[in-house]
């Protein structure tokens, strides 16, 4: 794989009961591809957490995975309101989470926490008003 | 540990089983999705009194080896399904969870 292999997913904003499922896709990906189980873990559990970030932060978005045999790379676009405060956004326990997703089991505020831990290396673009980008990188364990 | 041994050690309900042989390493409990997912570890027991459909979800991403629902809680038949689907075991507890960590405990 000197060319990257990509994958293309829309994420629903109104469907929460189908929040995760390209997550889950790109598990099952990595898994057919032989990555190694830690690797695929990092990269679908960061993936999950900005998956449901745009569902329930950005009425949805889309998600691009590339990869390559030694990277892996998630980028996750939404044309939603934008982060105002990126650095307090990062804080763990941080949250604008609604009660109504709140008793999901979500908006604990770690999940840019844990897609900043799991990474290598994330980067945020955001401009207020007309979305967010956030790129992760992976590299593979060898 | 497998999960069989667990379910005939603690007399769990078998809600989901599409793995019994899997190998149990250690525990979590919690109820807040982002703490499981950061802190949570491959082939755990996940313990919690969650159970809308995204429990699935993150079983299946964090790579637990079961979950256990705790307290009897109420599951829905669809959440049911989709663990069968996406091959995760669900378990269900009469005890509360702290009861429920501290036999699982003593096994392992
Ligand atoms: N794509 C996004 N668009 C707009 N705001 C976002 C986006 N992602 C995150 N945020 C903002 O950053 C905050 C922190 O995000 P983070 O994922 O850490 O926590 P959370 O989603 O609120 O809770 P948790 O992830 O624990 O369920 C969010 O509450 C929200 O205000
Ligand atoms: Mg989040």
């Amino acid at each position: 794989m000197s060319e990257a292999i990509s994958f293309r997913f829309l994420i629903d904003g109104d469907d929460f009961t189908s929040a995760g499922n390209a997550s889950v896709q790109v598990k099952k990906m990595l898994r057919q591809l032989n990555f190694d189980a830690e690797t695929i873990r990092r990269v679908s559990v960061a993936m999950y957490e900005g998956e449901i970030n745009m569902v329930i932060h950005a009425n949805g978005g889309s998600a691009d995975v590339n990869v390559w045999n030694d990277r892996i790379e998630v980028v996750l676009a939404d044309s939603g309101p934008g982060i105002p405060d990126i650095d307090l956004a990062m804080q763990e326990g941080y949250s604008t989470a609604k009660d109504n997703i709140r008793s999901l089991g979500f908006g604990a505020g770690m999940g840019l926490p844990n897609m900043k831990r799991y990474s290598d290396d994330m980067k945020i673009t955001t401009e207020l008003g007309r979305g967010t980008t956030v790129t992760m990188s992976f590299f593979v364990n060898s | 540990m497998t999960v069989s041994r667990l379910i005939d050690e603690l007399d769990l309900e078998v809600l989901s089983l599409p793995f019994p042989d899997r190998e149990i390493k250690g525990g979590y409990t919690g109820d807040l999705l982002s703490w499981v997912m950061g802190r949570a570890k491959a082939d755990n027991v996940w313990i919690t009194i969650m159970t809308n459909i995204n429990v699935v979800a993150v079983a299946s991403l964090s790579d637990v080896a079961a979950v256990v629902i705790a307290e009897n809680a109420e599951i829905g038949a669809g959440v049911i399904k989709k663990a069968e689907e996406q091959g995760i075991n669900i378990l269900r507890s009469k005890c509360p969870t702290y009861e429920t960590a501290i036999a699982v405990a003593k096994l392992i």
